[in-house]
């Protein structure tokens, strides 16, 4: 069985996450080369529907990292992706997303272990939780029901198609 | 003079929409002066196989409310869709998957339990759940089968333009067809209505202040709300802010908060996250524990931002 490799994307902004990541790679310090960096100028400028869209192209799991609360370069701008975060946490929940795929922290530019220690988590966590959609158990899409189940005598036909 | 040829024919959904068609008033007679009805089933008596017989494109415009969830509805919207030149999408359904399209929280197997079983006012010993094949002494009976998920009619069918509302104002209807007979309609796929949202046209857009600071989101049932001040002002959760507008504001006018049946505006793909988006930035704090405790003074986020349009949204339904 092949192990699997989940995609996990974050978004860093631009003055700080993105910069540590920087100093990470120029400290020859090594993370988890699974991470797909995403570069925004400000970690309020991720919009819900970024994140979403995500998820529905196959990642596994969305990290956001900006600056610490009170150094934005915007003022205000890591608030505003802290309320967004807290608001889309939930919501993600009762679309079936686990709360451990999404995750909303704080590095600054120097914090390379920290940096380290958040998306060495993340990759763990997820890995743990495996990919979201689980495999379909056949190709036929007409009996097949997604999680797994087989299709019982009440559904025999009755119910149609896959998500 | 050969009148032009309109149907109407609806899938899942609550007859609303079909009610807004009569809701037209005196107007419906002048559309029946101008138009052959030629299918409507819910009005008139006609056959499918009369449909079926309907040369290819002989339809000028097609009116479908509802949203798809059984095969009979994906039938006969591919039908019609043959037949029609135009296809209208009548109402949030047809749009946007509406209201019963919340079903795709739920597997289409947890949808039939519930209904057939698990409801307390249902006695159901035997468990028995709707078939599509059922066999009656030596008789073979059938019934269209359920979808696991519900779509809107553009994810069965190419849609030429979209009527919104749950259901859609007659004027916004009456509108449409007078459109379609003069030949007068605006670039495919557009839907007919306000391109901004309804908060740039609301008559509560002047109580609204500059700020909006929200420390509790509120419900209408805890507080008696000023029938003049902006709801969000107020602590009410009202998706005006990223709905459309043109609705011709109902509830606002009705002192009810906006539930968001005219969808997303243009270039916005997912109204709920949108409305999000919206809503996060009017909360009043900075503290992660508070925030926590304010967005859990919403009790059903997602089925309150995703209400009609769950079913186009970005995700679909639960995955």
């Amino acid at each position: 069985m092949i192990a699997f490799e989940p995609k996990i994307i974050a978004f860093l902004c631009n003055w700080c996450s993105y910069e540590c990541a920087d100093s990470v790679g120029r400290a020859q310090k090594e993370y988890p080369s699974i991470l797909r960096i995403v570069r925004v100028m400000c970690s309020g400028r991720i919009d819900p529907q970024f994140i979403i869209e995500a998820f529905r192209r196959g990642a596994a799991g969305v990290l956001i990292l900006g600056c610490h609360p009170g150094d934005c370069h915007y003022k205000e701008g890591n608030y505003q992706a802290m309320k967004k975060y807290t608001l889309l946490k939930k919501v993600l929940l009762q679309f079936g997303i686990d709360k451990d795929r999404f995750r909303l922290d704080w590095v600054s530019a120097k914090e390379t272990d920290k940096f380290i220690k958040i998306v060495s988590e993340m990759v763990e966590k997820v890995k743990q939780l495996g990919p979201i959609i689980p495999p379909q158990p056949s190709m036929n899409p007409s009996v097949s029901l997604p999680g797994g189940q087989q299709a019982g005598p009440f559904t025999k036909g009755g119910i149609k198609g896959g998500r | 003079m050969i009148k032009p040829k309109i149907a109407l024919y609806w899938c899942s959904s609550c007859g609303g929409c079909e009610e807004s068609v009569i809701d037209l008033a005196e107007d419906v007679l002048d559309i029946a002066e101008a138009v052959d009805v030629v299918f409507w089933p819910v009005a008139m008596d006609f056959k499918y196989k009369d449909i079926e017989m309907t040369p290819d494109g002989e339809i000028t415009a097609t009116l479908i409310n509802g949203a798809i969830r059984m095969d009979n509805q994906e039938h006969m919207a591919k039908i019609l869709r043959k037949k029609s030149r135009l296809i209208i999408a009548h109402g949030s359904c047809a749009h946007l998957g509406g209201v019963v399209g919340l079903a795709n929280f739920y597997e289409g197997r947890d949808v039939l339990n519930k209904a057939y079983k698990d409801v307390p006012t249902v006695e159901n010993p035997q468990g028995i759940l709707p078939m599509v094949e059922t066999k009656e002494s030596d008789r073979e009976l059938s019934l269209p089968s359920l979808h696991n998920t519900v779509k809107a009619l553009d994810q069965i069918i190419e849609v030429d333009y979209y009527i919104p509302g749950c259901p859609p104002p007659p004027e916004l209807i009456r509108i449409a067809i007078e459109a379609i007979l003069q030949n007068d309609l605006p670039p495919k796929g557009s839907v007919l209505a306000e391109k901004k949202a309804l908060c740039n046209t609301c008559s509560r857009s002047d109580s609204k202040p500059d700020k909006v600071r929200i420390k509790r989101f509120k419900r209408l049932y805890e507080i008696e709300w000023d029938p003049k001040r902006c709801f969000l002002d107020q602590g009410l959760i009202c998706l005006g802010p990223a709905t459309r507008g043109g609705c011709g504001e109902r509830c606002i006018k009705a002192n009810m908060p906006c539930r968001g049946c005219f969808g997303p505006t243009d270039h916005v793909i997912d109204q709920g996250a949108k409305f999000l988006s919206a809503l996060a930035s009017l909360i009043d704090s900075r503290d992660e524990k508070e925030l926590e405790k304010i967005s859990d003074s919403i009790p059903d986020p997602a089925g309150l931002f995703y209400r009609y349009s769950l079913a186009s949204s970005i995700l679909k339904g639960r995955i």
